[in-house]
């Protein structure tokens, strides 16, 4: 659909096709394995941070691959680096390696990007 | 006289290449490992979809064995190759020299306590697909009577890389599926939870069972893997999971825990494939010519596959692939030693 930007409200529609994400070709370049995600929430329901918290690596690296990253990316705010999801991840991903490596790439806060 | 074809492997894939062959005029000998014939279906309750009784297919299969040599509770103990020939010598002091060789050795089932975090063999309460279908084959009651709230693990050695198996087992959805309707017939006033990452429901009229499971039984379908299992002092278990539809984490009180173990290669793959030179894949499955018209072909002379070997199959395709077998290995006798 024409977006002719006399909307009132902005389009919930994800834009998928319009997602130019060199920050995640970085990323992809670092951990080759972040798209190796099947998303079965594993890491989410294992994790110590995600019963206090909104944490979850599924929806974080999801969000990184829709170029979403603003909604998700201060969640790892609360990961504790314990690594009980690279335990249970059927992909074996090595997540504490892979959510360093956000943090690099996204920088947890602006200052600290790439 | 007529030409000897060795089978190694007493499943319904064996048996039923080993009708076959004998049809064509060939004299089968089919050497099983285990005290009796039937492989893992000996074991099975009912199959999917239509609750068939696995009796029903297997019980036909046994009382048509005349013109086949079958050994059980027999190994192979060496097999070399003699000119355009297969010398096979069996545990029993047996020996064959054949041009066909055809294995049909099947599957195991994947052990899962190997998966820790799911308390198999550690908590009474977690079983396997196979227990309880052995208990619906007995007739036996379930150990525990006081049922309300269980649950389906899929996946359970299946698309796991830290298990060592990455493959889809492609029988344990369907299976889940049947089984948690089969419960809900046995304790109607409980709640069954299927935990899946995704539901493969590739078969004819197993799309069927899955919308009667969620329409006629109520089964409730949570996407998220379970991703470790506990149990509390009077020994129900805590299943934690992530409703990952819903984005949250999810802990639930479960009364019973079904793990869907999945297939990973027989043990006695490796062996033969040393003693026969032929390989296997990265799955640890045989590794027939290709996968689209040559399934029951190996890269060698005189050597064939039939079932679950060559990775994991449903019942109809084995039994179907069997048959192929047999019609590959009788073009392959037909043809005049070079």
């Amino acid at each position: 659909m024409i977006d002719f930007g006399y909307g009132l409200t902005p389009s919930a529609t994800l834009k998928i096709e319009n997602v130019q994400n060199p920050k995640f070709a970085a990323l992809h370049e670092r951990e080759p394995d972040v798209v190796k995600c099947i998303a079965c929430g594993s890491c989410t329901a294992s994790c110590s941070a995600g019963v206090f918290t909104e944490m979850s690596l599924r929806r974080v690296i999801l969000s990184l691959q829709r170029g979403r990253e603003k909604e998700t990316l201060p969640m790892l705010q609360h990961c504790m680096l314990c690594g009980k999801c690279q335990l249970v991840c059927p992909r074996g991903i090595n997540t504490r390696h892979l959510i360093l490596s956000i943090g690099k790439v996204y920088g947890l806060n602006e200052e600290e990007a790439l | 006289m007529s030409q000897n074809v060795v089978i190694i492997g007493g499943g319904p894939a064996g048996i039923e290449a080993s009708r076959r062959l004998r049809d064509l005029g060939y004299t089968p000998i089919l050497v099983e490992k285990e005290p009796a014939l039937g492989g893992h279906l000996s074991r099975w309750d009912r199959l999917f979809p239509d609750g068939v009784e696995a009796r029903s297919i297997l019980e036909p299969m046994l009382q048509d064995l005349d013109g086949i040599k079958y050994f059980t509770d027999t190994e192979i103990s060496s097999i070399n190759r003699l000119k355009d020939t297969w010398v096979v010598k069996l545990s029993n002091g047996l020996s064959a020299q054949v041009r066909a060789l055809l294995l049909t050795t099947g599957f195991d089932l994947f052990k899962a306590e190997k998966k820790e975090e799911y308390g198999y063999g550690i908590y009474e309460r977690v079983v396997t697909n196979a227990d309880l279908e052995a208990w619906f084959k007995a007739g036996a009651a379930p150990q525990f009577d006081d049922v309300k709230t269980l649950g389906f693990v899929h996946c359970v050695g299946s698309r796991d890389e830290k298990a060592g198996n990455r493959q889809c087992s492609k029988v344990c959805c369907v299976t889940a599926v049947k089984q948690a309707c089969e419960i809900k017939e046995k304790f109607p006033d409980a709640t069954v939870y299927c935990f899946y990452m995704d539901l493969r429901m590739f078969g004819r009229k197993y799309e069927d069972l899955y919308l009667k499971a969620q329409k006629d039984y109520g089964i409730r379908f949570v996407r998220g893997r379970v991703s470790e299992v506990s149990e509390d002092i009077d020994g129900h278990l805590f299943v934690k999971a992530e409703d990952t539809l819903f984005g949250k984490p999810l802990k639930i009180k479960m009364d019973l825990l079904v793990l869907m173990a999945g297939m990973a290669p027989a043990a006695s793959t490796q062996p033969l494939a040393r003693m026969l030179n032929i390989t296997t894949g990265e799955d640890g499955f045989y590794q027939p010519q290709n996968l689209i018209d040559s399934a029951c072909t190996s890269a060698r002379e005189g050597v064939f596959f039939a079932g679950t070997a060559t990775g994991p199959k449903t019942l109809p395709e084995t039994i179907a692939e069997a048959g192929s077998a047999a019609l590959a290995i009788d073009r392959y006798l037909k043809t005049p030693v070079k």
